[in-house]
């Protein structure tokens, strides 16, 4: 089992795209330290060739008719965002300027 | 009691509706009375929504008062769940990151209750997205326990247990995704039925971790907790894991109350050691009740349980941090700007939001999850974990052959203090023990009171779980026990619980 440092939680929260302070980054550390240690006994467990299972109920591929049918209206849509545009989200730039 | 309306059960309350001795307007104000006088110190909503209930109330007494034949719990309200959608209603799941979002769209639960004729009181508070098992990880601050205001109504659905427990509500909606909606059940003396998966629809259900969320009904008795689970549940187009099935005859289940003949097993491990000495008594005294109502005892063992605990804290972290990826402050919720960067990017914007947004246990999980799911860990952690929940539903599949239900305790303590285990996540979640396989496997769960923990006289939740699609033997099994202990209290056991209006005067 791997130990994890301050700098790869940091590097996962990049990944998750949660900015966390100093404060929250120390916390976290020995917290999640803590979790891991306990959660990875699932390695324990006699799992050797058993199959993994991700969901409870057997699942099959559901259809429908490709029919029109109503949906939200732009109007609607858009109720909550944040900024919006000419009938869109708008959104912070999302390339480099140089 | 002020007003016995709000004392009275949901099925008696809907005869007393069909038979126009009462009316949902004067029912529904009798809750948001109540709601006035004691909400300021028990803290069960987030939104109360008076106005649009009484109008929904209106509405069925004068449909009623047509002649038009209505469903069942017709004018009967309801407190609904904040992690459930509500077209104009605000839904924040507890969470800041949602603070003041009124969704456009209805979930089916809601449209469901809507259609029964049922009024929506307003929306109870949870732990944020419902991780936790106390409501102290909710933005808007805790809910507190009707039996002792210091302590937790457990969670996440302490909003919807306390304020059945306070008699706000006669029924509300729950979601179960380890236990949310049985562990506040236990602590506060209520029924909760956590159905089989696919039961009831998640469609507008904020998704935590999608192959373990389930909705349900919270209920002061085995019967209401029928009757709600009935509008709740069948099959639904919009969510694509809905079973396509006829929904089990759970109220016939609960009014023939009959478990003659019916084998009920003990799970080894979810006994004894680590369950409160009150809690482990009250256990067999339930347990001898249902002996004495004509079944026979099994002991079964399942021994992959033991790991069940560590399973969940991994599937749940790793598919929430896939579901909580749509809270980036781009197209609804909460958008901050990072301080001291001019002209930020999206993705800095999203690394800001996320931050001010999010709680310490979301981002803890979100966290979890990423390294789970991470190339080089994947194997050894999710993956280890996909093949543990192999094992806990194989172990389940051999007990329901020696056995037509399980039982247990439903947590392994009564409600502890706010405060107690807030800063030892790993403590919080051992309160999960004895109902997290369940959601693992996809079988039905219910907890219904089983009396006082002698030791401190705080309420003991009895656990039931059955076969997948078999939620009616839930029903049979809580009816025949829930009818021997009212027998033997002489009184439903929540009318002990103490006088909340005196507390909130002393408050």
């Amino acid at each position: 089992m791997s130990e994890l440092t301050r700098a790869d939680v940091a590097h996962l929260a990049g990944l998750a795209r949660i900015e966390l302070s100093d404060d929250e980054l120390d916390k976290m550390v020995g917290e999640l330290g803590i979790i891991l240690e306990s959660v990875a006994t699932v390695q324990n467990a006699p799992i050797g060739d058993v199959a993994p299972m991700s969901h409870p109920m057997p699942l099959v591929n559901v259809t429908r008719p490709d029919e029109v049918r109503p949906s939200l209206a732009a109007e609607a849509a858009l109720s909550g965002a944040p900024e919006q545009d000419q009938q869109r989200f708008s959104v912070p730039r999302i390339l480099d300027e140089d | 009691m002020t007003n016995e309306l709000i004392t009275a059960s949901a099925a008696d309350l809907a005869a007393r509706l069909a038979a126009r001795e009462i009316s949902s307007a004067e029912l529904t104000q009798a809750c948001l009375d109540r709601t006035a006088a004691v909400d300021g110190v028990v803290h069960s909503y987030l939104h109360v929504d008076a106005e649009g209930a009484l109008a929904a109330a209106r509405a069925i007494d004068e449909r009623r008062a047509a002649g038009e034949s209505l469903p069942t719990l017709a004018g009967v309200p309801i407190a609904v769940k904040d992690v459930m959608t509500t077209k104009g209603l605000p839904t924040t799941c507890g969470s800041k990151i949602l603070e003041g979002w009124i969704p456009p769209y209805d979930s089916t639960v809601v449209t469901r209750l809507k259609a029964a004729g049922m009024p929506i009181l307003g929306k109870t508070n949870l732990d944020e997205f419902a991780m936790g098992s106390s409501t102290e990880h909710s933005a808007y601050g805790p809910s507190r326990n009707p039996w002792d205001l210091d302590r937790i109504p457990g969670g996440s659905g302490g909003g919807s247990s306390s304020v059945i427990a306070s008699f706000q509500a006669p029924l509300a909606t729950g979601t179960d995704t380890g236990g949310s909606i049985r562990q506040p059940a236990a602590v506060t003396g209520t029924v909760g039925t956590k159905p089989t998966y696919g039961g009831v629809s998640r469609y507008g259900l904020v998704a935590l971790a999608s192959s373990l969320d389930q909705a349900g009904p919270c209920a002061r008795t085995v019967l209401d907790t029928a009757l709600l689970h009935e509008v709740m549940a069948g099959h639904d187009p919009m969510d694509s894991t809905s079973i396509d099935a006829p929904v089990p005859a759970v109220v016939e289940a609960a009014r023939r109350a009959d478990v003659s003949g019916m084998k009920i097993g003990i799970i080894r491990e979810l006994t004894g050691d680590g369950f409160q000495a009150g809690v482990q008594q009250r256990f067999d005294e339930s347990v001898q009740h249902l002996v004495d109502a004509g079944a026979e005892v099994v002991e079964v063992s399942c021994p992959s349980f033991t790991y069940a605990l560590a399973a969940y804290y991994l599937i749940l972290p790793s598919e929430a941090s896939s579901n909580l990826a749509k809270f980036d402050g781009m197209r609804y919720g909460l958008r901050v700007a990072p301080h001291g960067i001019d002209d930020p990017s999206a993705e800095q914007v999203m690394a800001a939001t996320r931050d001010a947004g999010f709680g310490d246990e979301v981002k803890r999980r979100i966290i979890l999850g990423t390294y789970a799911l991470s190339s080089g860990y994947y194997d050894a952690y999710y993956g280890s974990a996909q093949k543990v929940r192999r094992l806990i539903a194989d172990d389940f599949t051999r007990a329901f052959e020696a056995a037509d239900v399980l039982v247990s305790p439903t947590a392994p303590t009564t409600a502890f203090a706010f405060g107690d285990k807030i800063d030892d996540p790993m403590a919080m979640y051992l309160n999960d023990i004895a109902t997290i396989p369940a959601n693992l496997a996809g079988v039905p769960g219910m907890s219904l009171p089983s009396g006082l923990a002698p030791e401190d006289g705080l309420p003991v939740g009895f656990q039931i779980l059955a076969p997948a699609m078999q939620d009616q033997r839930l029903y049979a099994v809580g009816a025949a026990l829930e009818a021997r202990l009212l027998s033997a209290w002489g009184a439903p056991l929540l009318h002990s619980a103490p006088d909340l209006t005196a507390a909130g005067k002393g408050a």
